[in-house]
């Protein structure tokens, strides 16, 4: 384990950030880097955080109004004069609304477009259900060609930002609206298609996604006090897989838990579950929405409800850890 | 290729783009007719007169560009493609089969020559508008055109007007598309199953210069390219009337033969299944003079 954590991760004053301002940062660096990238944003620039691109690069944005089925769509037609286009809005619109065009233009045309979804998950808060885009991951991940990614913190969003401007494929990029925890370092490492280990341990994985991961880390802290010794993988990309680091893991502890603030129904835990059954069968405990949409509310309050915090999530793990048998080679 | 071909010859093109078409179809056993039929001398006039390409570079940087946004007609483009020798015309009769690179919908990455990826209507505009987009505002490359063919039936789709809107705004004025305006679609006439007139002041109120033509005149095909490429401040759609099944007399007009090949319906009016694909290449063969029925048997 290799991975530098922020110092003051477990700290109540821990540095907050949105992931999207990450990514505005990020694009703007890809924009400097590479004069193909071209930013189309559906009427809301401000709040995906295209905004530093566009400032810097007005004759490289696009302003495309409130229509993502053109987003996307005009977007596989720049790819296919050459460009590096990324498009944005919310997740609930974007991939939520236009999922045929970026199957067909995009992913079975196979260009490199990038799909921004920003203000997943239940976190949005007040906007309430319509808003809270929850089947993002589901949606693209079960599309060929794509690459799906939910950094856990702006520092990371900024890197995975970079990386997608430069890999030539199709891909998904989920962000979060709300300031969250900062857990990595400018030095901590990303790429795509690889997991972390974060905090090691031998009686459960904790394996996490996106905004998660900062929570399973509080889980953990939580569960060491009680005697369990969690090992925390940190997942940005969920597709393509890091199956190796995952399965060793697991392997290790024989037990293991996903954490997403999406539907675990064909998310991220669908994807663990997946991998787990096909090779290692182990106890598995989804952790994220239970086949339910979310609510208005403050988003703290709803993280809280829907149990995706750390101290909710480190009450369960301790119960599923109590009543679930180990896997053991060969059981 | 040494100079253009005369209007007489484009009219010979194209009735042996239609023969393909029949051929094709007869050995694919399924997949759309009419419209691919009736799109014959528009493609015909665009691969072989108004766009300026080479079948031997698919990728020259200086080519134009042309986006099927009705992916079902995909034949009639696998034909004109064959015929100005992008493919060996052998290879029309893999159409639809396994393994082949002429997909039952055209597939950009299995075909060279293909600029997009469509079926799913509604989407090939924006693909379109987006490559114009690029050469406009982006690479300075104000001499290279983008050419489209949608069908009257798609424009149902909303994305299609989320496209229309977008190259009004932008000024699109290298994007020119073609609507094969045959008035039938699947369910019937397309006046009944969602009306689209007034369609040239639907156009003409997104920013559109707007022309309509007689979709089966070369030389109409070719005057309106021209005069669209010399609209320079607005995007161009040319509402191109057409015949469905256009050169098949049973055909014309039937919305049945939207999307069946000949041979598998026998719909009011039409020769048997077993005796149509034959009397459709009669009926084009004769057309021109140069076969007589006798030479078919």
């Amino acid at each position: 384990m290799n991975y530098s954590l922020n110092p003051s991760l477990y700290d109540d004053e821990v540095e907050q950030e949105p992931i999207r301002a990450g990514f505005g940062r990020g694009l703007k660096a890809a924009g400097e880097a590479n004069d193909k990238i071209v930013a189309l944003c559906a009427d809301l620039t401000d709040s995906t955080k295209m905004s530093d691109f566009k400032a810097a690069f007005p004759e490289r944005f696009i302003e495309m109004g409130i229509a993502e089925q053109n987003l996307v769509t005009v977007a596989s037609g720049l790819a296919r004069a050459g460009k590096v286009p990324f498009t944005s809005s919310y997740a609930a619109f974007s991939p939520g609304r236009n999922w045929e065009q970026i199957r067909t233009t995009i992913t079975l045309n196979d260009q490199p477009v990038k799909i921004i979804g920003s203000h997943a998950g239940v976190s949005v808060g007040p906007d309430g259900a319509t808003h809270q885009m929850l089947e993002d991951i589901a949606l693209m991940r079960v599309l060929p060609n794509m690459v799906v990614i939910a950094p856990g913190d702006s520092i990371e969003a900024e890197k995975a930002t970079r990386a997608v401007a430069e890999n030539g494929k199709p891909s998904y990029l989920r962000l979060a609206r709300e300031k969250t925890p900062v857990f990595s370092k400018v030095d901590s490492p990303f790429e795509i298609g690889k997991a972390y280990v974060l905090r090691e341990g031998h009686d459960i994985t904790l394996l996490g996604t996106g905004t998660m991961t900062y929570q399973l880390l509080v889980a953990a802290q939580q569960l060491e006090s009680r005697g369990i010794h969690a090992e925390v993988v940190h997942v940005p990309t969920i597709k393509p897989l890091d199956e190796a680091t995952i399965l060793a893991s697991v392997q290790k502890t024989g037990r293991a838990v996903t954490a997403e603030e999406a539907q675990i129904n064909g998310g991220f835990g669908g994807a663990v579950a997946e991998l787990l059954s096909e090779n290692l069968p182990t106890p598995l405990l989804r952790v994220g929405m239970r086949d339910r949409f979310g609510e208005s509310g403050d988003p703290d309050e709803l993280i809280r409800h829907f149990r995706l915090d750390g101290d909710s999530i480190a009450e369960d793990v301790k119960e599923f850890v109590s009543k679930t048998p180990r896997y053991h080679q060969g059981f | 290729m040494g100079g253009k071909l005369t209007v007489t010859q484009l009219e010979q093109k194209a009735n042996k783009i239609r023969q393909d078409i029949i051929n094709m179809l007869v050995e694919a056993g399924s997949g759309h007719s009419a419209g691919p039929l009736d799109l014959a001398d528009i493609m015909t006039a665009l691969y072989f007169n108004i766009m300026n390409i080479d079948p031997s570079k698919p990728e020259w940087s200086e080519r134009d560009l042309f986006f099927l946004s009705n992916g079902h007609c995909v034949p009639v483009q696998y034909a004109a493609m064959a015929e100005r020798g992008y493919f060996p015309v052998e290879e029309l009769g893999t159409l639809r089969k396994f393994g082949s690179r002429l997909q039952g919908h055209p597939e950009r990455t299995k075909l060279p020559g293909l600029e997009n990826t469509s079926g799913p209507l509604g989407s090939g505009l924006s693909q379109a508008a987006g490559y114009a987009y690029s050469l406009q505002y982006l690479d300075n490359a104000r001499h290279r055109w983008v050419y489209v063919v949608t069908g009257d039936g798609e424009l149902n789709e909303g994305n299609i007007w989320e496209a229309a809107m977008f190259a009004g705004k932008y000024k699109l004025s290298q994007l020119i598309v073609f609507v094969d305006r045959n008035n039938i679609q699947i369910d019937g006439s397309t006046e009944s199953v969602m009306p689209l007139e007034d369609l040239r002041g639907k156009w003409e109120s997104f920013g559109w210069h707007v022309q309509e033509i007689d979709g089966h005149n070369i030389e109409s095909i070719i005057d309106a390219a021209s005069m669209a490429r010399a609209i320079s401040n607005k995007p161009s759609v040319i509402i191109s009337h057409t015949i469905p099944g256009k050169g098949v007399d049973f055909m014309e007009y039937d919305y049945h033969w939207h999307g069946n090949p000949p041979g598998t319906i026998e719909p009011p009016g039409s020769p048997p299944k077993a005796d149509q694909a034959k009397q459709a290449l009669m009926k084009l063969r004769t057309l021109d003079g140069k076969i007589t029925p006798g030479d078919l048997h």
